[in-house]
C-alpha cells in the first residue's frame, strides 16, 4: 500500500481523457487501494480520480461520509462510471487536490443517476443527490480531461444563491 | 523576490481600459497577482497586486500616461502581502431589502460583534428609483453557527430586511 503522488495542473495529463477499465485483477484491485489511500491523505479529500496519480483509467473514488449531515453512499468505488439522468442546478463551492490553493463556483446537477462497475467487475447502478452528486461529477470530469477550473462560475454573478429548476 | 505593490485605477467606464493598463505593466516588466476589477455605477474600478522591482513612485510612472489618457486616477502602496494567503470562506450571507439608508452599517456591524471576518462583500441597488431594492452578498469566516448569527442578526430583520446564511463547504476532490 501506497500514497501516490497527486498530480498538479499544468500537468498536461491531468487535461487527456481516461480509457475504460478491462480486466479486473489483482493489480486493479491493488491500485484501487493506493488511490484510496492516497485520497484519504490529502487534507479533506472526499474524491479522487485515477488521472489525478497518472493513470490514464476509468476509475473513481468518492467517499463523502466524514461530512456531517449528508445523504450518502460510504465509500464508492465506480469503473467505468456513466451519469444516466440529471437533475436540477445547484452552485456550490469546490476545490481540488491538482489544483491547490484555490476553490471557485461550480454549477453542478442536484440528482443524478449513474452505473459503474465495482472492483470486480459486478455492476452498480446508483441514485445520488446533493454533495455527493457533486463530488461524483468532480471526479467523472477528471475522467475526460476536464478541471472544475473548465466550469468556474463568477462569484459576482450570484447575489443570491439560486436553484434552477429543469 | 521583486516586492509587492497595491495598484488601485478608478475612472469612467470606457471598453479597453483593463488590456491598456495590463500592457503597460507587462511592458514594463511587473507581475500581477491577485486582482478585482468591476464596473461601478459607470466607473470602472481595478484593484491589482503588482509585483515589481522597483518602488510605489516607479510602478505609478509605468501607468501614468495610459491612465492619464483614460482619465482613471491612480493610486499606489507598497504592501506586505504575499499570494497564497487565502483564507476561505466557511459562510455566506445573503441580505436584501427596500433600499435604506445605514443598511450595510447594521449587518456588518452585527457581524463584526461576533467576529464575521468578511473577505467579499458585493452589493447592488435593484427595483428602480421609486421602490429600489437593496441586494448584498458576503462571504467570510466565522466560528459561530448560523443559528447563532440569525439569533445576533435578529433584530435587524424585524425591520424587514431579509438575511440569509449557508455554510460553504468546499468540495475538495
Ligand atoms: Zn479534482
Amino acid at each position: 500500500m501506497a500514497v501516490l503522488p497527486v498530480l498538479v495542473f499544468p500537468d498536461e495529463r491531468l487535461k487527456q481523457p481516461a480509457q475504460p477499465v478491462g480486466h479486473f485483477d489483482h493489480a486493479l484491485r491493488d491500485f484501487i487501494t493506493d488511490l484510496e489511500q492516497t485520497m484519504r491523505a490529502g487534507p479533506g479529500g472526499v474524491g479522487i480520480a485515477a488521472p489525478q496519480v497518472g493513470c490514464q483509467q476509468r476509475i473513481v473514488i468518492v467517499d463523502v461520509s466524514s461530512k456531517p449531515k449528508l445523504v450518502h453512499h460510504g465509500c464508492l468505488i465506480l469503473i467505468n462510471p456513466e451519469i444516466t439522468y440529471r437533475d436540477g442546478s445547484v452552485m456550490g463551492r469546490e476545490g481540488c487536490m491538482s489544483v491547490p490553493d484555490f476553490t471557485g463556483n461550480v454549477m453542478r446537477a442536484q440528482n443524478i443517476k449513474l452505473c459503474a462497475l465495482d472492483a470486480r467487475g459486478a455492476k452498480l447502478e446508483l441514485a445520488c443527490t446533493g454533495y455527493e452528486a457533486r463530488a461524483i461529477q468532480h471526479e467523472l470530469d477528471h475522467l475526460d480531461g476536464l478541471l472544475f477550473l473548465d466550469r468556474l462560475v463568477s462569484r459576482r454573478t450570484d447575489l443570491f444563491p439560486r436553484k434552477k429548476y429543469q | 523576490m521583486a516586492p509587492w505593490f497595491m495598484l488601485a485605477l478608478v475612472g469612467r467606464d470606457q471598453a479597453g481600459i483593463v488590456a491598456r493598463i495590463t500592457q503597460a505593466l507587462y511592458q514594463g516588466g511587473a507581475n500581477l497577482g491577485e486582482a478585482s476589477m468591476l464596473r461601478l455605477g459607470g466607473n470602472f474600478a481595478m484593484m491589482l497586486m503588482v509585483s515589481h522591482a522597483s518602488d510605489a513612485r516607479a510602478v505609478e510612472q509605468l501607468v501614468a500616461r495610459d491612465a492619464q489618457e483614460l482619465g482613471l486616477t491612480v493610486h499606489v502602496d507598497a504592501i506586505t502581502g504575499q499570494l497564497h494567503r487565502h483564507i476561505q470562506p466557511n459562510m455566506s450571507v445573503s441580505v436584501y431589502g427596500a433600499d435604506r439608508s445605514g443598511i450595510v452599517a447594521r449587518v456588518t456591524g452585527a457581524l463584526a460583534k461576533v467576529g464575521f471576518h468578511i473577505l467579499n462583500l458585493e452589493s447592488d441597488v435593484g427595483g428602480n428609483d421609486q421602490q429600489p431594492l437593496y441586494i448584498m452578498h458576503i462571504e467570510g469566516h466565522c466560528a459561530s453557527s448560523v443559528e447563532q448569527l440569525q439569533a445576533t442578526l435578529e433584530p435587524i430583520t424585524r425591520d424587514g430586511i431579509q438575511i440569509h446564511f449557508e455554510t460553504i463547504e468546499p468540495m475538495v476532490g
